[in-house]
């Protein structure tokens, strides 16, 4: 054998370089998830805020199309890649041990091929349950609020919003952790900070996410009675 | 028949450089047409096989191991002995010559030992380069340590692991050489003998390990890089995988054996536990910088070490040699330990073994201290032991580490055998009749990085071997006898294994020819050791097949080397009627267990050589001669 | 044999060869002294089946006392077996009851075929370091040990990540058989010295260039490595590499041509 040139190195092609990559795409993917948790906050301020901030986003086009592209070809190559890699972490494999007595793996690090389609799974149906409307049995175009609040008072669409956002709070965990190790920006005197704010910080968008449709199915957050009576005598009615 | 070693004349320190400036080299575009074979890839045969792929030549390197970092220099512990004076301590080349040539007690080549002291220095600044990370000081300079048998403070050393580091920067040169196509490296495959056409070493026939084909290999010199044969006492420090079988098979091909009594054995090891032992860990000697070595006064004194009083621990090197005390060189405190478990006042299980103290050091220094410079050593003990040195005192006995004698060869390492070239332990050439700590290291480096290159090109250049091609009858001669042997040992369908034979042999090596021999134990082993061969010739059983891994096989071929090796290891050290360094006979020693040599009769080199099985060997001897050092009786008191 | 002997129940890998089928073989082992080391008592077991006329186990070893890293072995489903920091040549029986039960099974990722039994190649290895993990310094061309002042703290952390002893044991941990924390022993070790310098980015490149061309996985930061690790090399080394990785990726430059005239 002779060296390889390194003219014939494709840094990204490599299995570090993907990680990169996939640590790139996690990282727009939690911010955007960071964001939108924020975001939705407004849920509790009433109808009239959280309508007024999903207008907003709808009127500023430009911005939000570049941010559904970017978000989608976040998503995109971050599947890829890490089934590429997937793919590849299990032929490196090919016979497996009787009994494999695992020392260090978290659970969220062993489970980032499940938490991930699950994940993936339900960004597709999230997305038609609220921007798009096909999954929602009422949707009105234009009112976030009463879309959340009849949403989620299913309580299977709750529990599965749920689930899935537990799901979110593994794979964000490994995957902030992971992001930090795989950029290179880990180091002796980070290591331990650094794994507080991670789980503080994933812990809060996975306990903010589960309020909403926990917030919906208590009763906390309501259709107000006055400005909706259709709804409300519909939800009387059952 | 009197032996050359072709030393040069005329002032020691300018022997070498008047040597190199005096051989013929070989021009740089024909370098490539050479292809050399070194077997071993330990400091000496990794270093030497990169130095020499570096200058062009084709090398191919053999080893036993799945890879050639794993060769048994990567155990040494304690450090590389170098003339740098980087302490200000008053070193110098001479005095590391000077310290080298007592130590061997005046067995070993002036002209060698010089050339290895002042090529010390360079192996520091090579391995510096190579990214091996040696011990610094605050400042960023390399830091220091003292060992036995010296009173400078010349050790280089990485942690507890230097030999492991010294090894990794040889490797990663040969790696470099493997990448660039330079080398071509044969792991799995061992060497089981040696090709000779006209009187010249040509080639080496091999079994590969993985799929048991027999291969011959030929080039224009071979080199033997395959360390020592102190695994013939079965339990030694050595790897389970160290073995004489190049070396030996090499002697029966014509190379001479020179000096196979001098073993040494070391005073630090972790003591005997049991009779499933198969092998002794050894503790570097470094620890006895900081540990007091002592037994109990009384004979038979069973209570636990933290319950004798001082006044009744007996601190018997810092008695017996108060300035070098706990440092007194290796053969001289082995033999002490021997002596105090010999008056009954050992310590441990079966009584076979002596306090190493650190409490006094960690009393006076810390225990962070002693765990930065000896945690690795001492959580090695604790696992092995199940017992906590920093509070309890480790136990310690000698053991078979290493081997002074070796093949015979001359000022350029080449043997008695044209074209055949023996670097590292697997040659005699250094040491004398006891090597001194971190000098092992050194010598691999030395004879890899800084010696073979000039001798081997003034070889070729000089001789300019003729061509041999694989189709020639001798090849296909020893080729055959190889394959013959392996069938022999496949075929036997005894009752015991390769290793209850090794282990037979070790325990009459070690008992009659170890740290202390004499002449009625030495003529029993003579007696007993055939009687074992013979046995393994009748009741010898390895099971499993020719053309796969068959690790039994591989031992079997290893121990029937030994079972001979030990038959003239005996013999050599019966007719070396004196005691020198690690050759102690009974029969010459002070009156207070020093030992007596007689340099009248015995300051020479002996050199054997195979005559044929179950024939004599017959001796043959080197003069040395001391022009620059006097002989002197060595003393460490 | 004492009182305190442990009766052992083995399990163990049993494959003739590279490419036929291996399987669990159980064999009673009674009379195993708890002060024998782990390859000890596999010297006893091979003993008796020797005598038994059964071709004995072949397991690699070599200096049995943890620094070659011939040996390994995964025990009950750890590699190098229950002890922290500790090859399976430095285990000792002292760890086990009487009655145990011990699963032993060779290192299992496809660039490391099985050989036979417990005993796998190990050269891929051997290829990552040819392919970039060395300094490129002839013999003769150094300058004075102590011309290059290495800061104390460099030194120790270097020689931490050199402690490696090339066993494999990561790749036998990882859920993935990655050899990242391997690779990033030999990256951190050169490139946190002085003289590791010049080469540091073009090394790092070529040798995840080669780690990928022998099949190992990518790492998922699991951390099995490190736990399995006997000489306690840090996770911290991965980041180190990929960090190194990163800044090579980025700075490259292609290489241009340097024969001199002459």
């Amino acid at each position: 054998m002779s060296a390889i040139p390194l003219s014939d190195i494709r840094p990204l092609g490599a299995t570090v370089g993907k990680k990169v990559l996939l640590a790139v795409t996690g990282l727009v993917m939690y911010g955007f998830v960071f964001i939108h948790m924020v975001g939705n906050l407004q849920l509790y301020a009433g109808p009239e805020k959280i309508n007024h901030y999903g207008e907003l986003l709808q009127n500023a086009k430009p911005l939000l199309w570049t941010a559904r592209i970017v978000l989608l070809a976040a998503v995109g190559i971050h599947i890829l890649l890490s089934l590429q890699l997937w793919l590849k972490n299990r032929a490196a494999r090919p016979v497996k041990y009787s009994h494999q007595d695992y020392q260090a793996a978290t659970y969220a690090s062993r489970t980032m091929i499940l938490s991930g389609p699950i994940i993936g799974f339900f960004i597709v149906y999230h997305v038609l349950h609220f921007t798009v409307g096909w999954a929602h049995p009422d949707f009105v175009k234009g009112d976030v609020f009463h879309n959340v609040v009849v949403g989620f008072q299913n309580p299977f669409v709750s529990g599965f919003y749920v689930l899935a956002m537990v799901c979110l709070g593994f794979h964000l965990y490994h995957g902030a952790y992971s992001l930090f190790q795989t950029l290179g920006l880990r180091g002796p005197t980070v290591d331990k900070r650094l794994k507080v704010v991670l789980t503080a910080i994933s812990m809060l968008i996975v306990i903010a996410n589960i309020s909403f449709p926990l917030s919906v199915l208590a009763g906390i957050v309501k259709l107000p009675a006055v400005s909706a009576p259709a709804s409300a005598s519909l939800a009387a009615g059952k | 028949m009197k032996l050359n070693g072709k030393c040069p004349t005329g002032p020691i320190d300018t022997q070498w450089s008047r040597y190199k400036n005096e051989i013929k080299l070989v021009n740089p575009s024909n370098k490539r047409k050479f292809k050399l074979i070194m077997v071993g890839s330990g400091l000496a045969g990794a270093s030497g096989a990169a130095s020499l792929a570096e200058l062009g030549y084709n090398v191919e390197v053999f080893c036993y191991q799945d890879s050639p970092r794993r060769a048994h220099s990567i155990a040494a512990q304690g450090g590389i002995n170098a003339a740098k004076n980087y302490q200000n301590d008053g070193d110098s080349v001479y005095r590391l010559f000077y310290d080298t040539v007592k130590g061997g007690d005046f067995r070993s080549r002036e002209s060698n030992v010089h050339r290895l002291a002042e090529v010390s220095v360079n192996i520091i600044d090579q391995c510096v380069a190579q990214g091996v990370p040696f011990a610094r000081e605050y400042g960023g300079t390399l830091s220091n340590r003292s060992f036995g048998g010296a009173q400078v403070s010349r050790t280089f050393y990485a942690r507890g692991q230097t030999g492991q580091q010294l090894l990794l920067g040889a490797y990663q040169a040969l790696e470099r050489q493997i990448g660039a196509g330079a080398v071509k490296m044969h792991p799995r495959t061992e060497m089981l003998d040696l090709i000779v056409v006209d009187g010249r070493a040509r080639g080496i026939v091999t079994r590969d390990m993985v799929t048991g084909k027999i291969e011959s290999h030929l080039g224009d010199a071979v080199m033997l890089a395959t360390g020592g044969y102190g695994n013939i006492f079965y339990l030694s420090t050595n790897a389970k995988g160290c073995n004489v079988t190049a070396a030996w098979r090499a002697h029966r091909r014509g190379a001479f054996f020179a000096n196979p009594c001098y073993t040494q054995i070391h005073p630090t090891c972790i003591p005997v536990a049991g009779d499933y032992q198969s092998k002794l860990t050894l503790m570097s000697e470094s620890l006895r910088n900081d540990g007091r070595i002592w037994v109990p006064l009384r004979a038979g004194d069973t209570r636990a070490p933290g319950q004798i009083p001082e006044a009744e621990r007996d601190y018997y090197l810092e008695r017996k040699y108060p300035s070098y005390g706990n440092l007194a060189p290796r053969d001289i405190s082995s033999r002490a330990a021997k002596q105090v478990c010999d008056e009954g006042r050992g310590v441990g299980p079966g009584g076979r073994g002596v306090y190493l103290d650190l409490a006094e050091s960690i009393a006076r220094l810390g225990e962070g201290t002693i765990r930065e410079r000896y945690g690795n050593l001492i959580e090695m003990y604790e696992r092995i032991t199940g017992e906590d040195p920093y509070k309890v005192p480790m136990r310690i006995y000698p053991a078979s580490h290493y081997t002074m004698g070796g093949l015979w060869v001359d000022y350029n390492l080449m043997s008695n055998l044209t074209g055949l070239f023996v670097l590292g332990e697997a040659n005699f050439s250094d040491h004398g009749a006891n090597r001194l700590g971190a000098s092992a290291l050194m010598q691999g480096l030395a004879d890899g990085y800084f010696v073979i290159p000039y001798t081997m090109g003034n070889y070729l250049a000089t001789e300019k071997p003729p061509k041999v091609d694989l189709s020639h009858p001798e090849v296909k001669k020893v080729e055959a006898e190889v394959a013959e042997r392996t069938k022999k040992l496949l075929s036997m369908k005894g009752k015991r294994s390769p290793d209850s034979f090794h282990k037979e042999v070790g325990k009459v090596m070690w008992e009659k020819c170890g740290m202390a021999r004499n002449e009625a134990g030495l003529k029993e082993a003579l007696q007993a050791i055939p009687a074992i061969r013979e046995e393994f010739g009748k009741n010898l059983s390895v099971l499993g097949g020719e053309a796969e891994l068959n690790q039994t096989l591989e031992k079997a071929g290893r121990v029937a080397d030994f079972l001979e090796l030990g038959e003239l290891m005996c013999r050599d050290a019966l007719v070396r009627d004196e005691s020198c360094g690690g050759h102690f006979r009974e029969e010459h020693q002070t009156p207070d267990g020093e030992a007596v040599r007689n340099d009248e009769k015995f300051c020479h080199v002996a050199a054997w050589e195979w005559t044929g099985e179950g024939k004599e060997p017959v001796r043959h001897e080197e003069a040395l001669e001391f022009e620059f050092v006097h002989l002197a009786t060595r003393s460490y008191k | 044999m004492s009182g305190n002997d442990l009766h052992l129940t083995l399990k163990v890998w049993r494959q003739a060869g590279p490419n036929v089928p291996g399987k669990l073989v159980t064999y009673d082992a009674p009379g195993i002294s708890p002060h024998m080391s782990f390859l000890e008592m596999l010297d006893v077991v091979n003993e008796r089946l020797q005598e038994k006329g059964e071709e004995p186990i072949a397991f690699d070893h070599d200096c049995r006392e943890g620094i070659c890293g011939m040996c390994g072995l995964v025990i009950n489903g750890v590699a190098h077996g229950p002890r922290r920091a500790t090859t399976t040549c430095q285990l000792h029986m002292r760890y086990y009851k009487d009655g145990d039960t011990i699963v032993i099974e060779p290192w299992r990722a496809g660039p490391f075929p099985v050989i036979k039994d417990l005993v796998v190649d190990r050269a891929p290895f051997d290829r990552i370091i040819a392919a970039g993990g060395f300094i490129s310094v002839s013999t003769g061309n150094a300058p004075d040990g102590n011309a290059i002042p290495v800061p104390k703290s460099s030194a120790e952390l270097s020689m931490d990540a050199a402690a490696c002893i090339g066993c494999a044991a990561c790749v036998a941990a990882c859920p993935n058989a990655s050899a990242m924390l391997f690779v990033s022993a030999k990256v951190s070790h050169l490139g946190l010295l002085p003289q590791g310098q010049p080469e540091r980015k073009a090394r790092v490149l070529r040798m995840i260039a080669q780690m990928d061309a022998e099949g190992f996985g990518g790492c998922t930061n699991i951390g099995e490595c490190e736990a399995a690790c006997p000489k306690e090399i840090k996770l911290e080394n991965i980041a180190r590499l990929n960090r190194d990785y990163l800044a090579a990726a980025v700075t490259r430059r292609p290489e241009t041509g340097s024969g001199g005239a002459g």
